[in-house]
C-alpha cells in the first residue's frame, strides 16, 4: 500500500525550543493509571517527562494479584479441575486457549490419550477464541490511537462468537470447557453450521477493519515508525507472540513446536520487518485470517466418535512434573504442573504468561517518544492484567 | 385541568393522561380535598411534582458512568455499552470521559485487590454527590471465586458503599442492564424517602474495611 513519505519525517526527534536556545528544563514526573482507559485494566505507569517527551517509565504491577496459580493448588473436591477455574480468569479474553495448555500438562502428567473429535474441537474453539481476542485488541488498539468506532466493529463479531461459546460450554466468557482426557460434552448438533456462520461473518468483518483503519493516514501517523525494538532485543528481553514476530522472526509455537493436531493445519506465521506498532497491528490482522483458514481445514475433516476419552474423574497423577507451552493469542503461554503422587490436587501450578514478559519491552518503546504516543505503545504490546499479576 | 402525577413522566404522556376518569369536572365542589380542588383548577396540560422528584428523574435518565475497568467484568460491561445491547438507551452515555469528577456512576466491575481498594476510595471520593455505585460480578460483591484469597477485598462494600450487586462471574450484559433499571427505581425512591443518611455511610466504612489511604 502507498504510504506517503512525510508521516515518517513526523517521527524523528526535533530540538525542542530548550535545546535551540540552550535552556534549562524541569522534569515534570506524572502519574498515570491504575485508573486509566489507556492502560487495559490496572496498569499504573510513572512517567518522567522533558517537555512532551518520555524520559523514564517506571511501571507499576500487581493491581489484579488475586492468587489464581496459588487457588488452583488448594482443591481438595475438585481437584485437577479446580485450577481451570482461575485459570480462564487470568487472561480473560483468550480463556479456552489457556484452557487447552492446562488440559494437555494435565494429560501428560497422567498419561492421558484424547480423542480425534476433541482434539479438533479444541483447536477450533482454540482458534475462534485468538479472533476473539484479537478482535478486542483492534478495539482497543483503535481507541488508544484516536478512534472509538473500531470498538462497536469490534464488538459486533465477538457478541456471536461469545453467543458460540454459551451455546457450547453455557458461559460467555468463560465455558470452562475442556477436561483432562477430552472435553466436558459434546459441542451441540449445529455447531458446524454456527462456526461456519462466524467464519463467514469475520472474513466480512476483518475487511471492515481494514477499511476502517489500516490506510487512514491519521492511524499510520500515530503507529509507524513508533515503538520499534529490534529482533535481539526482543530476543534478550524473552518477548513472544506478533510482538516477537513483528520483527521478523516467525516463531509460532503452533509451527516451531507443533502440539495438539496443529501440525495437519496448512497456515501461513505473519512476521515484520521493523517491529514497529504499525506491524504488531498488520500482524494480529494477519493471524485473524490465518486462524479462519485453521477452522476451515478443521471444520472439513471434523470426525464423528467420542468427545471424552477413558480419562478418571478423580485424578491422581504418578509423582511427577509436566511443563506444556502453547501459543496463545498474546504469546508464548506455559503451564508447569508438579504432581506429588499422593494427593488429587496439583502440588504446585505455575503459568508462564506471554503478558508479564511482553511488558518488560515497555520502557524500549517508550522512551525517547512523547508522551501521547506513549500511550499507542502500551496498546500495541496487547497486556491483559489479569495474566500479568495473575 | 391539572393533575398530580407524582413521579415525572414524558410531558406526551402526561398530557394525554391528564384527564383521568374519576376527578369531578366541577369546579372546587363540596366534599373534594384541597389538594384535588387545586389540582382541579389548574389547566389542561400542567403538570405538578416536587423538586426532588423532577431532579432525581434527571438524574437517573441521564446517568454518567466512571469508565472503570479493572478486570474480567470490564469486557462485559464494555459488550454492554457497544451496539448490540446499547445502554445509551437507558441514559447512561459511555466514553464520555474517565474521569470520576464528571460522572455519578461507578460501576465497579472487577476484582478489588488490597492495592487496589485504596485507589477505588479515592476515585469514589472525587465523584461529586449525587453518586450511585453498582457493584458489578462475585468478585466486586463477596470475593466471588477468589474468596478468601488474602490479596483480594472481600467485596468493595468494605471500601465503599454500594446501591446495586450483580451477581454473575462475570455477569451477563441482561444482568447489568437488569441493576441499572434496578438503579433508576432506587433513585426515584430515594426522591420520596431521602438519600441515605451520611452517618450511615460512615458506618459501613468503620467496619472491617481495608485500611485507606
Amino acid at each position: 500500500m502507498a504510504i506517503a513519505p512525510s508521516i515518517d519525517m513526523l517521527r524523528e526527534p526535533a530540538p525542542s525550543v530548550a535545546e535551540e536556545r540552550n535552556l534549562e528544563t524541569v522534569e515534570m514526573t506524572i502519574n498515570m493509571g491504575p485508573q486509566h482507559p489507556s492502560t487495559h485494566g490496572v496498569f499504573r505507569m510513572v512517567l518522567t517527562l522533558e517537555g512532551e517527551r518520555v524520559k523514564n517509565v517506571q511501571s507499576h504491577i500487581g493491581y489484579l494479584h488475586r492468587g489464581a496459580e496459588k487457588l488452583g493448588e488448594s482443591g481438595d473436591l475438585e481437584g485437577y479441575r479446580k485450577a481451570m477455574i482461575t485459570l480462564d480468569r487470568t487472561d480473560y479474553l483468550s480463556s479456552l486457549l489457556n484452557e487447552h495448555a492446562y488440559v494437555m500438562a494435565v494429560e501428560k502428567l497422567a498419561g492421558i490419550s484424547v480423542p480425534e473429535r476433541a482434539e479438533y474441537i479444541r483447536v477450533i474453539l482454540g482458534e475462534i477464541t485468538r479472533i476473539n481476542s484479537h478482535c478486542m485488541f483492534y478495539g482497543a488498539f483503535g481507541a488508544d490511537s484516536g478512534a472509538t468506532t473500531p470498538f462497536m466493529y469490534a464488538f459486533a463479531l465477538r457478541e456471536e462468537i461469545q453467543q458460540l461459546f454459551e451455546a457450547v460450554g453455557g458461559a460467555r466468557m468463560f465455558p470452562n470447557y475442556y477436561r483432562a482426557g477430552g472435553l466436558r460434552e459434546d459441542v451441540p448438533h449445529d455447531f458446524v453450521r454456527r462456526v461456519q456462520t462466524i467464519i463467514d461473518r469475520a472474513l466480512y468483518a476483518f475487511d471492515d477493519f481494514d477499511n476502517l483503519i489500516t490506510t487512514n493516514e491519521i492511524f499510520l501517523s500515530r503507529t509507524r515508525g513508533l515503538g520499534i525494538i529490534d529482533q535481539t532485543r526482543a530476543l534478550d528481553l524473552g518477548v513472544s507472540g506478533p510482538l516477537l514476530r513483528a520483527t521478523g522472526l516467525p516463531y509460532d509455537v503452533r509451527r516451531s513446536e507443533p502440539y495438539s493436531i496443529y501440525d495437519r493445519f496448512a497456515f501461513d506465521v505473519p512476521v515484520g520487518t521493523t517491529g514497529d506498532c504499525y506491524e504488531r497491528y498488520l500482524i494480529r490482522q494477519e493471524e485473524m485470517r490465518q486462524s479462519v483458514r485453521i477452522i476451515d481445514q478443521a471444520l472439513k475433516d471434523l470426525p464423528g466418535g467420542p468427545t471424552m476419552g477413558n480419562a478418571p474423574k478423580a485424578l491422581r497423577p504418578p509423582k511427577g512434573e509436566a511443563y506444556v507451552r502453547i501459543e496463545n493469542s498474546r504469546g508464548d503461554f506455559g503451564v508447569y504442573l508438579v504432581s506429588d503422587g499422593k494427593s488429587s490436587a496439583p502440588y504446585r501450578v505455575k503459568y508462564r504468561s506471554p503478558c508479564f514478559v511482553n511488558l518488560q519491552s515497555l520502557n524500549d518503546m517508550v522512551i525517547g517518544t512523547y508522551i501521547a504516543d506513549a500511550v499507542v505503545a502500551l496498546g500495541s504490546i496487547d497486556i491483559v492484567l489479569g495474566e500479568v499479576d495473575r | 385541568m391539572g393533575v398530580n402525577l407524582g413521579a415525572p413522566t414524558p410531558f406526551a404522556t402526561a398530557y394525554a393522561n391528564a384527564t383521568p376518569p374519576d376527578l369531578p369536572l366541577n369546579d372546587g365542589a363540596a366534599g373534594m380535598l384541597p389538594a384535588e380542588n387545586l389540582y382541579a383548577r389548574l389547566p389542561q396540560g400542567i403538570v405538578t411534582t416536587s423538586v426532588d422528584q423532577l431532579f432525581q428523574w434527571a438524574r437517573k435518565s441521564s446517568l454518567w458512568p466512571m469508565t472503570f475497568g479493572l478486570a474480567c467484568c470490564a469486557i462485559e460491561m464494555i459488550s454492554t455499552f457497544m451496539a448490540k445491547h446499547d445502554l445509551d438507551r437507558f441514559g447512561l452515555i459511555g466514553q464520555v470521559g474517565a474521569t470520576p469528577r464528571q460522572s455519578d456512576l461507578m460501576i465497579v466491575s472487577g476484582t478489588v485487590t488490597t492495592k487496589m481498594a485504596p485507589a477505588v476510595r479515592i476515585l469514589w471520593e472525587q465523584m461529586p454527590e449525587p453518586k450511585w455505585v453498582i457493584s458489578m460480578g462475585g468478585c466486586a460483591t463477596c470475593g466471588g471465586p477468589y474468596y478468601r484469597y488474602p490479596t483480594v477485598v472481600q467485596g468493595v462494600d468494605q471500601v465503599i458503599p454500594v446501591d446495586v450487586y450483580i451477581g454473575g462471574c462475570p455477569p451477563r450484559p441482561e444482568a447489568l442492564m437488569h441493576g441499572i433499571l434496578k438503579l433508576q427505581e432506587k433513585i426515584m425512591r430515594q426522591a420520596k424517602e431521602g438519600r441515605r443518611p451520611t452517618a450511615d455511610l460512615e458506618l459501613v466504612l468503620a467496619g472491617e474495611g481495608v485500611e485507606v489511604a
